[in-house]
């Protein structure tokens, strides 16, 4: 500070001088060292100015004769080190150190991008294994055993039909609402799971298929609807855990639904209300691993925002671990209400559910539903309202 | 062919800026992009040292690796470029990047963070050589015109060395051995998996 404040005033001095100058009309305060009249006084046509002030004189000898190559000390001079440097480990030694640790080695930066003072981040390394050697194995086996799993139970057991037959009877079980909501989210979550995979595997599965012009067209609006459809897809989830988190909140029954096997693996059917231990599982996978999968994916598409570069690479495998699992446990989902049980489609299509499928399957809702259902119909003293 | 790299002699290096500014200037860069920096490390203590770092061109480089749409090739001279035209601006290669050499135009990644943006070792891109398009997108191509980069032409101590891989190490090598100390060839041992003896 103290040298700025020097500076300053030097300058309003010499600026002042000419100021004051002028206003008093006299001669200037600042006098030129040199007087500015006469002849080699200094200023204009003052005559050349010597190069040097050495005599220039002749010595009529002639040069020395000068060696083709400079002499050569014959052992090299070794310099000590630089008094700070001295036992210093060098710079291999110190990025192995790094690496080992886990810790970035970073500095001060005179550029204004604080992020540019890392100089070296050995977890780059970790997280090159992480994406290309982890996760691709990782969402690998998930995907493709579910795939596997789900084909070898179709063999096995086939579509699951209800024992008694369908009533021709049905009652309501989704509304529209609920409906509207459970496909905004799942249509969400398709294109948000394909929109990933392709970063994941595409480049292995698909770039050869269509070339590189193709795939990075592809990629590009997959990359745009993977951020875009990251807000329907929360906001659905929100939707979703409001309506359904009352009949989803674990209980005893689950328990023996378990025991079973369930009404998928065993043969039985025990007793469930309007969720079984299944479809709550599925209600909680949806719910946390999604509001998982969401707040890391958000931390991505705002680098810098909320986490460093650290942060950043352990959002991205958080993200990427949980959504390919979360993408087989949906496919397990999609094969149970589509292919592998008859009429259980019809909950999430029509809203409407045939009453046997619904007794077999949720049996204490069905009686719940129906009292209820007995009470609004005939309440007492009610009279059927007529035309009239 | 030469196997290209960067070598910067901490001990010479001044932090004068000439080599960020020299990159800044020969390919206009854009604003909020340095494809090099200078870091400088325990400042104000002992043993400070600054270091000139851009893209290392690594052996088996670890962008090139994790790049969801495969949009980076390694030359003959073993310099890693990309191609802006395929690139979709995921940030995938910054996450790799062991030394923060890939940048981006924007800030956000919502909806892609723009085309990355690196070090092209003055090499330009997979468009034609020294072309109008080629500059714009990549800068300057001195390898073609049979240059070395600029960077390290224009560093006022020669503690940028860019060139062969063997030559430059050779150059060090003996500066170690004339001046009796060196703190090392900063990045080697992570880009290329090798050291140079100090
Ligand atoms: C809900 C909010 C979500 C947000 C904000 C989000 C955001 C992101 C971001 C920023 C990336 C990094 C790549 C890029 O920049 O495009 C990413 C990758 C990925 N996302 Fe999401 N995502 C969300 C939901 C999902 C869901 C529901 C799934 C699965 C069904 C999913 C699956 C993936 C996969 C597989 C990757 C690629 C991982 C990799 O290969 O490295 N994401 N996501
Ligand atoms: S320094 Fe970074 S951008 Fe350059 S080749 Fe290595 S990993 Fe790629
Ligand atoms: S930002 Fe571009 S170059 Fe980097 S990994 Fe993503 S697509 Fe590849």
């Amino acid at each position: 500070m103290k040298p700025v404040i020097l500076g300053a005033a030097l300058a309003l001095a010499l600026l002042a001088g000419p100021v004051a100058a002028q206003q008093a009309g006299g001669a200037p305060e600042v006098q030129a060292p040199v007087p500015e009249v006469g002849a080699g006084r200094g200023g204009v046509g003052a005559g050349q100015v010597p190069a040097t002030t050495e005599p220039q004189r002749p010595t009529g000898q002639p040069a020395a004769p000068q060696p083709a190559v400079a002499p050569r000390p014959a052992a090299p001079i070794i310099a000590p080190a630089p008094l700070g440097d001295r036992g210093q480990p060098d710079a291999a030694e110190l990025e192995l150190q790094a690496a080992l640790r886990g810790e970035r080695i970073a500095g001060r930066i005179s550029i204004p991008d604080p992020k540019a003072a890392n100089l070296i981040q050995p977890e780059g390394r970790d997280w090159r294994a992480f994406h290309n050697r982890t996760l691709a194995w990782i969402g690998g086996i998930a995907v493709l055993g579910m795939l596997g799993i789900l084909a070898l139970f179709y063999l096995i057991r086939g579509r699951i039909r209800p024992e008694e037959g369908m009533s021709g009877v049905t009652i309501p079980r989704f509304t529209l609402l609920e409906r509207a909501n459970h496909w905004m989210v799942a249509s969400c979550f398709i294109i948000l799971g394909l929109s990933g995979l392709n970063l994941t595997f595409g480049r292995h599965l698909l770039l050869p298929l269509i070339g590189p012009e193709g795939f990075t067209a592809v990629s590009m609006a997959g990359k745009i609807a993977h951020n875009y459809l990251a807000f329907p897809f929360t906001l659905g989830l929100v939707v979703m855990l409001l309506l359904w988190v009352r009949d989803n909140i674990p209980n005893r029954l689950d328990l023996d639904w378990l025991r079973a096997g369930g009404g998928f693996i065993g043969r039985g059917h025990p007793k469930s209300g309007r969720f079984n231990a299944g479809q709550k599982l599925v209600f909680w996978i949806t719910v946390l691993g999604g509001a998982l999968v969401a707040a890391s994916g958000y931390v991505l598409i705002f680098p810098f925002t909320v986490v460093d570069i650290a942060g950043q690479q352990s959002a991205h495998m958080i993200h990427g671990v949980l959504a390919v699992l979360m993408v087989a446990a949906m496919l397990a989902h999609i094969y149970i209400g589509s292919l592998g049980m008859v009429g259980a489609f019809d909950a999430m299509g029509s809203g409407q559910v045939d009453v046997n499928w619904a007794r077999e399957h949720h049996a204490l809702w069905v009686e719940q539903e129906l009292a209820r259902t007995r009470q609004a119909a005939a309440p007492g003293g009610a009279r059927a309202a007529g035309a009239d | 062919m030469a196997r290209m790299k960067f070598l910067c002699d901490s001990d010479r290096c001044i932090e004068c800026n000439a080599c960020v500014t020299a990159c800044k200037n020969e390919h206009e860069v854009p604003w909020g992009i340095n494809r090099r920096r200078v870091v400088t490390i325990n400042d104000g203590k002992p043993g400070e040292r600054s270091i000139s770092m851009a893209c290392m061109h690594c052996t088996d480089a670890p962008c090139a690796a994790v790049c969801p749409v495969s949009c980076f090739y390694t030359t003959a001279d073993a310099i890693v470029l990309h191609d802006k035209d395929l690139c979709i601006g995921c940030g995938y290669c910054f996450y790799a990047c062991p030394f923060g050499a890939p940048q981006y135009p924007r800030v956000g990644n919502f909806g892609g963070r723009g085309k990355m943006d690196k070090c092209t070792y003055c090499a330009g891109g997979p468009q034609q050589d020294n072309s109008p398009a080629e500059y714009i997108q990549y800068g300057a191509n001195r390898i073609a015109e049979g240059k070395l980069p600029l960077c390290a032409e224009m560093c006022s101590t020669k503690a940028l060395l860019a060139g062969d891989g063997e030559m430059i190490a050779a150059i060090y090598k003996e500066r170690v051995q004339r001046r009796g100390y060196g703190s090392g060839a900063w990045g080697w041992r992570t880009a290329y998996r090798e050291t140079v003896p100090a």
